[in-house]
């Protein structure tokens, strides 16, 4: 065995590890704020991965164990728990799952080899097959009269015996949605947001959510386990498309804060857009990706066929990601005059 | 004293193992009872030796003498007797033998008659010859001839010197530990280099971690009369990389594909000035070096050890222990893993460094890369690394190369902080060898068909010398059948003899067109780096067209 003869402590494992640690903070206000379905979701998802994973490791003839212990297929099933509505039945957590880490996973060549993000993936296949499923919303329990215990929540998960009613009482539409539909009810954003979803930025709750997300973000930020670059750049990609759309036009556009602190976006610029696996290399690559993807997002918001634009937008990036590496080349030392390879 | 310092790209800081091997004192090891001294220690041709075996040789004895511009001699280390000279065992990963002279030494360790050099009389290019003929070459590892980098030639002044101190791989103390000890003759071999040389601006760099070097350097600096500044530069691997060296004390960077020399710029290891002193001040040939022997053993310390002793009587000397794993000469960063411990002490034998499971436990089993740019980050030559790895791993050289697969240092940062624990410094070995062993391919192919071409050339004439030949002949018969007197033939005979003279001009004429493109000419150090790696291809090869080892199939 060649040089060099002693590595960093670093891991895929430790890598993924400190992602899902990352999430905890988001987990916890989750089910502080909106109650503990999402424990559902998450255990569900997290199960299906780890099947669906360990059975195709099994058929293209991979060793089980290094695989499963990375972790990767329990960041791919968090993630995208954390993006589906916390009361969706739990078929529509099983397609998703398997989608993610069978199709977009394994068919594209496993860890490392995947174009798209997984989880995205995943969460794409979702909301374009079975849209309406895919709005079954816990509200903040703020706003809930009767809130749904662990059990209940199980039970609407699994398609347990429910009374519409008692459902009805707990799901609402979430705050995009509300802009959504209000917009296209003729409303201003100003007429909208005096409906009691909306918080100080965000919704109520939220906006506390994605507060979370935001500190896991940045303890991944501070700990170089993501670039600085993408979750910077997707911020500001969404701040300055949705401040410049809200400056033109207050009465049809939401404010930048208010589509920054979608739980969404901050989920999306600190854990999704920065997989390294399906996200740009480069310095200025990264900047470009993240940029890009938080640019479609509100653009996708406004214009797009549904509420959010958070995983199509970063689906589409993925889609650049091998144009943009090859023209952010960046200089390298001692080299004289810029070349970009072609 | 405060000199602005800058910071080179990426780089990493592993545990350092210093303090293991730089508080003994250093100790002399002892004469060995046989000596192998390889014929190729420096870059570029190897030494022709000059003795024959059963030759008494003395303590300092020319035995081996440089081959060309880019050469060094060879010396004997002790006085004896030569008993074999051919291949053996040298200390190079590839385990292959090279030629060497070994020597059965008598005891007597007797000096050759040898003066000190009054340089400062001599022609600056009898110097430097003198330096070559005493076997001089850098001490930092690369063995480049002293003799030509100390030749500033008449285009490239060098207003800067650098004195190179930073060693910054782990466990290695021989440059540290000389600087305590022998700061003052180490800053005499500077002063010669600064008289070859002509610089104006003298700098030693060494790494914050010695401070002990760095506060000797500096007291023996204040006893010269001319300036040197001694700096401290940050500890950070590979910082006492030329490169990054020149980078953090100047600023400046050495543009892709030329020499320090470009730039105004040489650079030196602190050992190589050592020596330089020890060879004009003494007149003592490259016969002994520092060696750090450290690791798994029971007292790591630095020797000053004999060229040709073999490795295994120091280990035994710093006390040797169970559970050995292996040996390598240099860094854990980027030395090479010896394939026996009879291979002797070489002039780039900076470090032996013993492994055991403890202190360097088995690499664990690679995953597939997950392109987390770690090692964009820690690349000292700001090169994408992963980039690198895939098309190493698919073959595609090209786009290798275009991204610029030769600017690669091989420090080993990359595969140090992967967490994909990839071999990548092994993908880059594999990739430049494959791309060397295609270009001497293509050159062999030219060089066929341009012999091929010549060929043609030469039927062509032949049979047109031939032709003329033939009407000469006939030519010089008619003129016999004119009845001409018999005097007539003589200038005919002399019109052949010019004509095959010419031709054979012309031939060897387009001989000499044709021969400089011999793939023999390649430049010395590609040379020695095409041989080096081509003995780790085939293994390598083999690695990249199997899938990472964690990417078997199960059996």
């Amino acid at each position: 065995m060649p040089s060099p003869f002693i590595l960093d402590r670093s891991s895929v494992t430790q890598v993924m590890a400190w992602v899902l640690a990352a999430l905890l903070p988001g987990i916890l206000v989750y089910v502080w704020l909106f109650g503990p379905g999402i424990l559902v979701t998450l255990a569900l998802a997290t199960v299906t991965a780890l099947a669906a994973e360990a059975a195709m490791l099994k058929a293209r003839g991979y060793p089980a164990k290094p695989f499963l212990l990375d972790l990767s297929a329990i960041v791919t099933a968090w993630l995208l728990a954390l993006s589906l509505p916390s009361l969706a039945p739990w078929w529509l957590i099983v397609t998703g799952t398997l989608f993610a880490i069978v199709v977009a996973k394994h068919l594209y060549g496993g860890l490392g080899q995947n174009i798209f993000n997984p989880a995205m993936v995943g969460y794409a296949v979702l909301i374009v097959s079975f849209p309406v499923q895919m709005t079954q919303w816990a509200g903040p329990l703020e706003l809930t009269a009767t809130p749904l215990t662990l059990a209940q929540s199980a039970s609407v998960i699994f398609g347990g015996d429910v009374p519409k009613a008692t459902l009805d009482a707990v799901t609402m539409a979430t705050p995009l949605d509300a802009l959504r539909t209000g917009l296209l009810q003729q409303l201003t954003v100003d007429e909208i947001m005096t409906h009691s979803i909306f918080g100080h930025y965000g919704g109520v709750g939220f906006e506390w959510l994605a507060g979370a997300f935001l500190l896991g973000g940045l303890v991944l930020w501070a700990l170089r386990i993501i670039s600085w670059q993408v979750p910077l750049a997707f911020l500001a990609g969404v701040w300055l498309a949705a401040g410049f759309l809200h400056f033109f036009d207050a009465g049809r556009f939401g404010a930048p804060w208010f589509h920054l602190f979608a739980p969404s976006v901050m989920l999306g610029a600190f854990f999704i857009a920065t997989d390294p696996v399906s996200g740009a290399t480069t310095p200025r690559g990264k900047l470009i990706f993240g940029f890009g993807a938080g640019l479609l997002t509100i653009i996708i918001r406004t214009w797009g066929g549904y509420p959010d634009g958070v995983a199509f937008a970063i689906l589409l990036m993925n889609l650049c990601v091998p144009l943009i590496d090859q023209f952010t080349q960046p200089r390298v030392y001692g080299e004289t005059k810029k070349a970009p390879p072609a | 004293m405060s000199r602005e310092l800058f910071k080179f790209k990426g780089g990493v800081h592993p545990p350092e193992h210093k303090a293991e091997s730089n508080t003994r004192p250093i100790h002399a090891a002892p004469l060995p009872k046989k000596l192998v001294i390889p014929l190729r220690q420096h870059i570029g041709s190897p030494a022709k030796p000059m003795v024959n075996v059963g030759d008494r040789v003395l303590k300092g004895q020319m035995i081996g003498a440089a081959d060309g511009y880019i050469s060094a001699a060879v010396h004997a280390s002790s006085s004896g007797i030569v008993s074999a000279i051919g291949p053996a065992v040298v200390p190079h990963v590839s385990g292959l033998p090279d030629d060497c002279i070994t020597i059965e030494t008598d005891g007597r360790d007797e000096w050759i008659v040898h003066a000190p050099i009054d340089y400062r009389a001599m022609e600056p290019a009898d110097l430097r010859m003198r330096l070559r003929d005493m076997g001089l070459a850098g001490l930092g590892g690369a063995v480049f001839p002293s003799a030509v980098k100390l030749d500033p030639g008449a285009t490239h002044p060098c207003p800067t010197l650098i004195l190179n101190g930073g060693e910054c791989e782990p466990w290695i103390t021989c440059d540290d530990v000389l600087m305590r000890h022998h700061a003052d003759e180490i800053l005499e071999g500077v002063a010669v280099m600064r008289h070859l040389l002509g610089s104006t601006e003298i700098l030693v760099g060494i790494e914050d971690n010695k401070p002990e070097a760095i506060a000797a350097m500096q007291a023996a600096a204040q006893k010269m009369d001319f300036a040197i500044e001694v700096v401290a530069v940050p500890a950070r691997y590979p910082g006492g990389g030329a490169k990054q060296m020149i980078q953090v004390l100047t600023g400046k960077e050495v543009p892709s594909g030329k020499l320090s020399t470009d730039i105004g710029i040489q650079v030196f290891n602190v050992g190589t000035a050592h020596a330089l002193a020890r060879a004009v001040h003494h007149g003592e040939p490259l016969i002994s070096r520092l060696v750090t022997v450290t690791g798994h053993v029971l007292r790591p310390q630095n020797f000053e050890v004999l060229i040709g002793t073999p490795m295994h009587t120091l280990i035994t000397l710093a006390g040797d222990r169970d559970g050995t794993t292996g040996v390598l000469m240099g860094g854990p960063m980027m030395g090479m893993p010896m394939p026996d411990l009879e291979v002797p002490v070489v002039k780039a034998t900076n470090c032996i460094l013993v492994k055991s499971n403890d202190l360097f436990p088995p690499l664990p089993k690679a995953l597939p890369c997950i392109r987390c740019t770690r090692c964009a980050d820690a690349c000292p030559a700001e090169l994408q690394p992963q980039e690198l790895f895939r098309f190493a791993k698919a073959g595609d050289f090209g786009r290798a190369q275009e991204y610029h697969l030769f600017d690669c240092i091989e420090c080993g940062c990359c595969s140090y902080v992967c967490p994909s624990h990839i071999p990548l410094v092994d993908f880059y070995r594999y990739a430049k060898s494959e791309i060397w062993a295609r270009e001497k391919e293509k050159r062999a192919a030219d060089l066929a068909r341009e012999r091929h071409e010549f060929r043609q050339f030469r039927l062509e004439r032949e049979k047109k010398e031939k032709a003329e030949k033939l009407a000469a002949k006939a030519q010089a018969k008619r003129a016999e059948l004119a009845a001409a007197p018999a005097t007539a033939g003589a200038p005919d005979v002399d019109a052949k003899k010019a004509l095959i003279a010419a031709a054979l001009a012309r031939a060897q004429a387009k001989k000499a067109e044709v021969a400089p493109k011999n793939v023999d000419h390649l430049p010395p150090d590609t040379q020695r780096e095409i041989e080096e790696i081509e003995a780790r291809r085939a293994k390598i090869r083999e690695l990249a067209h199997q899938p990472l080892e964690s990417e078997e199939k199960k059996p």
